[in-house]
């Protein structure tokens, strides 16, 4: 076994700002996650019906419609030109999230990310290779793909295969043989390719990031500065090339993460002891000037025994 | 484009390396995809779409799936097929007539919570419904078939008379009773499956089936002699001889029962 110079990722966090601090909007994601489920969840097992339906299409309180426009897109280029009702939900959702960031559905609403979160978790613990990495426009390639097979066959094609509306559904509905497809992708995310799925592959989460290319609600690095290099960053963040450009960039750069393939989960937020980054909009490029010019290295202890 | 003698640069051949992997990765994909969407449409037969629903290739380019339908329909007849348990296109809904058929609600809550159209709203009275033809499939076994008069099909129908009638027939066991034979009016069938759902069998006698198996069709080109005629007003064709009609009875040319079956006072002229 390689020695250890370094704390478990999170450590140094926990430290300085209680277990609490150090995991705050990985909680409010699980919270946020758990609240959509029971949402829909409470129909069907008490008999309290807020929202009805599925995340493909549901109906809130009754008169809220809201249809995801994925499916919706992939029912247009099949042929079919939808119901006015679907039309007026898949709009306010895709407003919605072009506000707040395309990816902030794969993060906070997801029911498919707290099965690669875990995947992700264990990855590390086991401390496995990162496995095969698909080139980062993959997943476009199979959005496209999508599109494609949808026009060719007049089927909406995802939802053949949508692990997420299945799960979602197979909850809601009765799950057959869902469950053999969150394992598989959970399994994939572990042993084959690290962040694979959601990462990777997944047209849903690719169609939403580009719905939130300008997406308002940004996390920026304003404070930098700060940063003493502990990498527990880059290891939580499931898109970890959207954060360099922020942290690392030269002096005048842009210190918003505007890579549409954030996800807004907020856990670099999380795991940084010194608080480099936080939530704001894309217009705050306000960066903290360093309180010493040159940032001494944080000297860090030894692994503890 | 390079020329012949000046190689492709690093970066370009790089680019089209990826370009092409990317795409024939694409094309496998796409493959597997397209395939369980062919695979998709083959809907079980037992398996009824809801009132209003489009035709199977349309249905599954409209239906995303959602349940709403599922969740207004008031007698639990619609659910959602569940990967890899039924046979249905995952996540659509469909009902089995034979479990619980369709109540046919005149405001259709069904389509009327369709956001996307999949059930189709223009369809406004349930008795235009079309969700298959009953069929009766076995007649073996229909209890009005061997001169019962069980007519349970028959009752149940919520277009009764109409989508289902009683036709007489002679009843050749007995001799003298009649059969009353349930027949399935096509045009007024809405496919509700009561008639499936209520038969008194172990196994229904009558099934509702989708139409493409349920029904065939006449050919264009096929005319009626009897509705030209009619139409005409005339005989279509002029001048046409009548020939004396064949009769079962002595002296007639029955090959099946030489000298007749029919007592020759029945004949016609005969006199008593």
């Amino acid at each position: 076994m390689s020695a250890r110079t370094h704390f478990p990722v999170g450590q140094e966090a926990i430290e300085a700002k209680g277990w609490l601090g150090a995991h705050k909007y990985l909680l409010l994601r699980r919270a946020s996650q758990l609240l959509f489920l029971v949402l829909f969840l409470l129909g069907p097992w008490f008999g309290i019906w807020i929202v009805q339906g599925t995340l493909a299409g549901s109906l809130t309180l009754g008169v809220l419609p809201l249809t995801d426009p994925f499916v919706l897109l992939q029912s247009v280029v099949a042929g079919h030109w939808p119901e006015l009702t679907a039309l007026i939900g898949g709009l306010i959702v895709l407003v919605a999230y072009a506000l707040i960031g395309g990816r902030v559905y794969c993060s906070w609403v997801c029911p498919i990310n707290p099965v690669t979160d875990a995947a992700h978790w264990l990855h590390r613990k086991l401390g496995l290779p990162k496995g095969w990495q698909p080139k980062r426009g993959t997943r476009l390639w199979i959005l496209a793909t999508v599109l494609i097979v949808s026009g060719l066959s007049g089927v909406i094609a995802w939802e053949l295969i949508n692990p997420i509306t299945m799960l979602h559904r197979g909850l809601i509905f009765g799950a057959g043989f869902v469950w053999a497809m969150i394992v598989a992708i959970f399994f994939f995310d572990l042993f084959v390719s690290r962040h694979g799925w959601c990462g990777h592959l997944c047209p849903v989460g690719a169609f939403y990031g580009l719905i939130g290319t300008k997406a308002m609600l940004r996390v920026s690095a304003p404070n930098r500065a700060a940063c003493d290099d502990c990498m527990d960053c880059f290891a939580v963040c499931p898109e970890n090339h959207v954060i360099s450009p922020a942290l690392r960039g030269k002096t005048g750069t842009t210190p918003l993460i505007l890579s549409p393939d954030c996800t807004n989960c907020g856990r670099c937020i999380d795991v940084c002891a010194v608080d480099v980054f936080k939530f704001t909009h894309r217009f705050d490029d306000h960066v903290a000037a360093p309180s010493d010019p040159v940032p001494a290295p944080i000297q860090r202890a030894a692994r503890p025994t | 484009m390079s020329g012949v003698g000046s190689p492709l640069s690093p970066q370009r051949r790089r680019f089209l390396q990826d370009s092409a992997r990317a795409a024939g990765g694409c094309v496998a994909a796409g493959s597997l995809l397209a395939w369980l969407a062919r695979d998709a449409r083959a809907l079980p037969a037992e398996a009824l779409r809801p009132p209003g629903a489009l035709p199977e290739q349309d249905f599954l380019s409209a239906c995303i799936r959602c349940g709403l339908c599922v969740r207004d329909c008031p007698y639990n007849t619609l659910k959602l097929a569940e990967l890899g348990v039924d046979a249905v296109a995952t996540g659509t809904p469909y009902f089995t007539a034979r479990d619980v058929p369709c109540e046919m609600c005149d405001d259709i809550p069904c389509v009327a919570a369709c956001p996307t159209g999949a059930l189709n709203p223009a369809l406004d009275n349930i008795d235009d419904a079309d969700m298959g033809v009953a069929v009766l499939v076995d007649q073996e076994n229909c209890l009005n078939f061997q001169g019962l008069r069980c007519d349970v099909c028959y009752r149940v129908c919520p277009v009764i008379d109409e989508a289902i009638t009683l036709e007489t027939a002679h009843n050749t066991r007995s001799g003298h009773h009649a059969l009353f034979i349930p027949t399935v009016h096509a045009d007024r069938c809405t496919g509700c499956g009561m008639c499936e759902k209520s038969c008194v069998l172990p196994q229904a006698a009558i099934k509702v089936l989708p139409a493409r198996l349920a029904r065939g069709s006449s050919a264009d080109h096929y005319r009626k002699g009897w509705e030209e005629k009619e139409a005409k007003g005339a005989p279509v064709v002029e001048g046409i001889i009548d020939l004396p009609d064949r009769l079962p009875g002595p002296g007639t040319d029955n090959l099946v029962t030489p000298g007749g079956f029919a007592p020759e006072y029945n004949l016609p002229g005969a006199r008593q």
